[in-house]
């Protein structure tokens, strides 16, 4: 099988420029955060940062300082507020699972939207059989939460509460800050949760203003590296861990801490924050200059989310019509154009999605649905190539699907 | 829910850059129509038939990925110049994985509603000529109940869509 892609991979030879605009899958990792982690491999804070000699002295210093840094980034009061984990999916397990343990006595009901993130609904599926029951709060046709049908479902015996900042597929921005206030005056003893990993770096927020309870960020999410991220547990929240094994500096969190990944994440953290208005207006330039290329020179496509200040400024979401979307990113790959799409073929499921499918899409919007995301590192130039590499694709595959599967 | 790696031979590649037979066909003998867009999946063959029941010429449309192109583009080629009989019985979906040089096993089904189009086809065939060789088996092909699965499934979440449409009407 290796040696299929290999095959694969030849065939891209010659690709005269790539732009990668698939951000929410992977990223690339700037060479200054690369730069910044490098010598925490084996210049300095090398060691266990639980132990007593100078690297492991190095290392807890290292560890606490890129802590404190993350902690104020998102406005927590002190860094034990934060918890480094390898990512936002752990984040999110031991947020949920790790609360859920810690909180018998809250009650069995879990809240979330419809359109979590994948892990989110995995881990309350899990829950499932220590006796939870989730609701899902349906979103209305831009991906926006009902605030009303929160309301309704929030009880007594709601124990946890965990909904998205901002959502990966479609970027829209969640009313998170009235939602807590509906879920505190509803029962003042729910904990809420985000998953602000698509939040962070995009849109300013502050979890004192938000009052969440708990939140989850990303690494790779602000272009640090993959393999680590943080949860943030306002202090008073009682979370236990999810898993065993030794403790050192993060108590939620067992096993040697890695500096480097932690060191990039921190270094990610800064850059995106210390310019953070021009970052994001690059962002949203060239973002929009993506979409409004594509949806004013071609026929039969539709913007998928929340447009204006309701959608994160770096994220473009579109359905192809007649057109399915693993084909398209396959054709796009042949050109050095990288994206995802929502089809199912894409996703090894029969089923598009779920994000695009609680908008109420039709199945030839969600199929054909393509997922980029810019960042401040791209040009002008590379928007252009994918402005020029996007209609000739669509037609090429619009052309093998003809008069089939037009619903 | 899970991604999971789509290590696509260089043949199913090539075949999805440059399928063969692709195109509706007017003058077509028999048109038939496997999968569902739903599932993403959905193909359509075009056969032309001679008078001594032999393919003379098969075209077709898809609504798919790689792999649902690929296999539909081989299925045209190589049923060309063969009876139905013989279609009938060599092709198969794993003849057809092995002619694109193997899938990944969650693609298998795109070959298997490949093959699936081509058994309705003929069967079409005869249900308009109105009588039914002995060949012919009266039960479906482990093709054509994995296709009336697939297009069963794609009704259920059809359904679905539809519903959590209205309501945000």
């Amino acid at each position: 099988m290796v040696e299929n892609v290999k095959e694969l991979l030849k065939l891209h030879e010659g690709i005269k420029h790539e732009v990668y605009l698939d951000n929410e899958n992977s990223t690339v990792v700037p060479q200054e955060v690369l730069d910044a982690m490098l010598p925490y491999y084996g210049k300095l804070a090398y060691g266990n940062p639980t132990l007593t000699h100078k690297p492991g002295w190095e290392a807890f210093t290292a560890i606490m300082t890129a802590s404190k840094q993350i902690a104020e980034s998102v406005g927590a009061k002190n860094l034990e507020e934060i918890t480094f984990t390898p990512g936002e999916t752990e984040a999110n397990n031991l947020a949920l699972m790790g609360a859920a343990a810690a909180n018998p006595q809250k009650g069995k009901k879990i809240v979330i939207s419809e359109i979590e993130p994948i892990n989110v609904l995995n881990v309350t599926d899990l829950l499932k059989k220590q006796g939870y029951t989730t609701t899902k709060v349906p979103v209305d046709k831009e991906g926006t939460l009902s605030l009303e049908k929160l309301k309704e479902a929030v009880d007594k015996d709601t124990a946890l509460v965990s909904i998205h900042l901002v959502n990966n597929e479609i970027g829209t921005i969640q009313p998170i800050k009235e939602a807590v206030e509906i879920v505190k005056d509803q029962n003042p003893a729910a904990i809420f949760h985000t998953d602000a990993s698509d939040a962070y770096g995009r849109i300013p927020f502050n979890v004192q203003d938000l009052k969440v309870d708990m939140a989850t960020l990303s690494s790779f999410k602000i272009l640090g590296p993959r393999g680590t991220g943080a949860l943030y547990i306002r202090e008073g929240i009682n979370v236990e861990r999810i898993l065993e094994g030794p403790i050192g500096t993060q108590k939620l969190w067992p096993g040697i801490e890695n500096t480097p990944l932690i060191m990039g994440f921190a270094k990610a953290s800064e850059l995106a924050f210390s310019n953070f208005n021009a970052n994001v207006a690059r962002m949203r330039y060239l973002r929009d200059k993506l979409v409004n290329g594509v949806l004013q020179t071609m026929t039969d496509v539709k913007f998928n989310g929340a447009t204006g200040d309701r959608r994160s400024p770096d994220n473009a979401n579109i359905s192809f019509l007649r057109c399915e979307g693993e084909a398209l990113t396959i054709e796009l790959s042949l050109k050095g154009v990288y994206v995802s799409s929502g089809s199912a073929c894409s996703r090894r499921l029969l089923q598009p999605s779920h994000v695009l499918v609680a908008l109420g899409r039709h199945f030839s919007e969600a199929h054909g649905s393509i997922l980029m995301k810019t960042t401040r590192y791209q040009t002008e130039e590379d928007i252009n190539y994918v402005l020029d590499s996007i209609p000739s694709s669509v037609e090429r595959i619009r052309g093998i699907v003809g008069s089939t599967g037009v619903d | 829910m899970s991604r999971v790696p789509l290590p696509y031979t260089a043949k199913v590649l090539d075949l999805f850059r440059n399928p063969k037979n692709l195109g509706k066909m007017e003058d077509a003998t028999v048109v038939a129509v496997a999968g569902n867009p739903a599932c993403g999946d959905m193909v359509t063959f075009y056969l032309k038939i001679s008078d001594q029941e032999v393919i003379e010429k098969a075209t077709f449309e898809s609504y798919g990925c790689a792999a649902n192109i690929a296999t539909s583009s081989i299925v045209t080629e190589i049923i060309k110049g063969l009876t139905l009989k013989a279609a009938w019985e060599d092709i198969t979906w794993k003849k057809v994985t092995e002619e694109v040089g193997g899938l990944p096993s969650i693609k298998f089904h795109c070959g298997v509603l490949a093959v699936g189009a081509l058994k309705r086809a003929i069967r079409l065939y005869f249900e308009k000529k109105g009588a039914a060789p002995e060949w012919l088996p009266k039960d479906h092909t482990f093709e054509e109940k994995q296709a009336l699965e697939e297009e069963e499934l794609a009704k259920m979440l059809s359904k679905r869509l539809k519903t959590a449409e209205e309501e945000k009407k």
